[in-house]
């Protein structure tokens, strides 16, 4: 059985905003039947000043596809189309205190249900490129469709280039076969045979990176993290980066907070989506690494 | 635990006899079998009972003709790469596209290794063309591997009829019957079965315990060798417990086939007729003249099974779906599929499964539950309105 939040459930058993929506004025309908998920998002929006006064809708689908739309109806109304648009799928997962990693799809319906019905508002005709494929990585939340692209698209020919791209395989490693089976298939359309033990290719970081453009990404995205952090009583502090390990310090109220891991998670996720690469954040004491050898 | 558990197609309630019967052998009588002392001499003797009671349950001629596994997927893979293995000329498969994952799995597999693999397609209601069978019946056939009756459907084969079949043309024949060990009765001295999986759990036995039948005779190559357990067929300790578990609970089977096939199934009968006169646009999938007594799968269309099942769970009710969400992957269970049962249907199939201790007001109050819950959703679903499917077909974007 899933391991839905209460929230989910809660919204699951007490759908808000579910019904036809009779004066709507922007209909979205999207979905996919063969995957057993589909959604109509109405939306009531007031002409003068584009604001959504009401938000309905009708799902077909599982227990997380109906409690993220009935999140996103609650999230959207009373905001402008602007504004309304700049909800993420991350966002409706996070209302929902998050989904499971099969589930992150039912978000990403509500967000396309979103942009179509503020397209059918405005008159304009929505397409999506959308294409799903099997999930393949658990813990990423990585499809088939995703690491074929990824494959195809930089010629990649290891599973570790596959991890560095992607993401998928970088954490309980389980799913190796399964993007081996991948690489197989792809690397055999472009006549090349895969090879297990093949070296990852040289540069997976982004192009022309130096390490310390590298350092100073990492201080940008931490410094962007650090009002939340400091708004709790706590902070963070890089202590050390060696390859794709990120040493870091958590200090003030962060340090042995309950939540300290959840916390690591989301900065260790931004910085992947920054680096572009797979990197591992791990939580030292200041003074702690050995490495220090500069102060021996 | 309180609830009305009607899931008994994937695991069923240990018998309370079972455990009584198995307590000691986790205490008392700990030996190995294998042990020259009577520590293990007395377990020795326990196991063969069990062999025995086993045997008495599938009609078997021998009792060494029982080797116990851990489970019926080991059965299967054991069953199958031994066909494979004692017949390196014959480099085909027969299987059916509706088997359970632990055959197709295995087969897809093989194919990477050379191996051809037929799957056979089924009908609307779920059943094979035999005359398509024999077709692809040949001198490369190594093993045909066609289950006893399906999981999701409870939908029978003639297997009886095909493992004739397969005789004659010289191939062996392997049937996965998990589902309908303790439900059907079986005599398998008078047919041309070569080998067959049992599953434990599904009769009331523990999880963790299986056994392959294998004719004696059948050239048999093992697929873990060690010691001699089970006479060199399955090395590894006997899982003793479980088994003295299983022999119990065949004994029991036994005694409650006749239950099974009159009771069980006038409960499940009501239970059908009960929903389907209740729930617009609802149809049994399978084949309802010829399934299990204990099995009955309804597909409720427009909504999606895995939102039935949460509803159905808060009122203590057990059941299991076919929907792609239940099951993780994008597509609905390969069974409705491989029956063309459309998408809009075969995401809301849910599988009601009885077993010998379901009771009357049970079904009562399931019959009662059901029709309120498929209501509430299809209010949320966007293919319905009113009291039937939406007029103007709804047709989302990349749908």
């Amino acid at each position: 059985m899933w391991d839905y939040s209460e929230k989910v459930k809660e919204h699951f058993f007490q759908p808000r905003n579910a019904g036809v929506l009779e004066d709507a004025n922007g209909v979205g309908d999207v979905g996919s039947i063969s995957c057993g998920d589909a959604l109509r998002l109405m939306l009531k929006v007031e002409p003068e000043t584009d604001i959504i006064l009401d938000a309905h809708f009708q799902t077909f689908g599982c227990g997380s596809a109906i409690a993220s739309s009935s999140a996103l109806t609650e999230m959207v109304k009373g905001k402008t189309l602007d504004d309304a648009l700049k909800v993420s799928n991350q966002d409706i997962a996070d209302y929902l205190d998050g989904l499971p990693p099969e589930k992150m799809h039912c978000s990403v319906m509500g967000r396309e249900a979103l942009q179509a019905a503020i397209a059918n508002y405005r008159g304009e005709v929505w397409s999506d490129d959308h294409e799903e494929g099997a999930l393949i990585c658990k813990c990423f939340a990585i499809d088939a469709v995703m690491i074929e692209d990824t494959i195809r698209a930089n010629e990649l020919c290891s599973v570790e280039d596959v991890t560095n791209y992607t993401k998928a395989g970088g954490g309980c490693s389980s799913c190796h076969e399964g993007i081996e089976e991948i690489l197989v298939k792809v690397m055999a359309e472009r006549g090349e045979s895969f090879k297990p033990g093949t070296p990852s290719k040289e540069e997976a970081a982004p192009v022309g990176m130096t390490n310390l453009q590298r350092i100073k990404k990492i201080e940008a995205v931490l410094e962007s993290v650090r009002p939340q952090l400091k708004r709790d009583g706590g902070d963070i502090e890089l202590l050390d980066v060696d390859g794709k390990t990120i040493y870091v310090s958590m200090t003030g109220a962060c340090a042995g907070c309950q939540m300290e891991a959840l916390t690591l998670q989301g900065i260790q996720q931004k910085l992947m989506e920054e680096l572009k690469e797979f990197i591992k954040i791990v939580p030292t004491k200041a003074g702690a690494l050995s490495r220090a050898s500069c102060n021996p | 635990m309180e609830g009305i558990y009607f899931d008994n197609n994937a695991t069923t309630r240990v018998d309370e006899a079972v455990v009584e019967a198995m307590l000691p052998y986790f205490t008392e009588q700990f030996g190995n079998p294998s042990s020259m002392h009577s520590f293990g001499n007395k377990v020795g003797l326990a196991i063969k009972k069990a062999r025995m009671q086993v045997q008495e349950l599938l009609g078997a001629e021998h009792d060494s003709e029982i080797i116990f596994t851990s489970c019926g997927t080991e059965s299967d893979s054991t069953a199958i790469l031994s066909a494979l293995k004692a017949q390196p000329d014959r480099k085909e498969i027969i299987t059916t596209t509706v088997e359970h994952p632990a055959v197709l799995t295995l087969c897809t597999w093989l194919e990477k290794d050379g191996y051809k693999v037929h799957y056979m397609p089924v009908d609307e209601k779920g059943r094979l063309n035999l005359d398509e069978y024999k077709k692809l019946l040949s001198d490369q056939t190594a093993v045909v591997s066609v289950m006893w009756a399906n999981n999701e459907t409870g939908t029978f084969f003639p297997v009886v009829e095909m493992a004739e079949m397969a005789n004659a043309a010289g191939a062996m024949f392997h049937t996965d019957a998990v589902q309908a060990v303790g439900k059907v009765p079986l005599n398998l001295k008078d047919t041309k079965i070569d080998m067959l999986s049992v599953s434990g759990h599904k009769l009331h036995a523990p999880k963790g315990i299986g056994v392959l039948y294998l004719k004696r005779g059948v050239r048999f190559r093992p697929m873990l060798r060690g010691g001699h357990q089970e006479r060199g067929r399955r090395a590894g300790t006997e899982n003793t417990t479980s088994i003295v578990g299983l022999g119990k609970a065949a004994e029991m089977a036994m005694e409650a086939m006749h239950h099974e096939n009159t009771e069980v199934k006038r409960l499940r009968d009501k239970l059908e007729a009960g929903i389907l006169a209740k729930v617009p646009r609802s149809f049994v999938t399978g084949n309802p003249d010829d399934r299990l007594p204990n099995t009955c799968n309804i597909a409720f269309e427009f909504i999606e099974g895995e939102a039935i099942l949460l509803l159905l769970n808060k009122f203590g009710i057990a059941a299991s779906s076919g929907s792609a969400c239940t099951s993780g992957s994008l597509e609905p269970s390969h069974v409705m599929r491989a029956m063309g049962i459309p998408y809009t249907a075969a995401h809301g199939t849910v599988r009601f499964s009885l077993s010998r201790y379901s009771t009357e007001a049970e079904v009562d109050r399931v019959i009662a539950v059901v029709p309120e819950i498929i209501a509430q959703l299809r209010k949320l679903s966007p293919y319905w309105e009113g009291d039937g499917p939406k007029e103007e077909a709804f047709a989302p974007t990349y749908a």
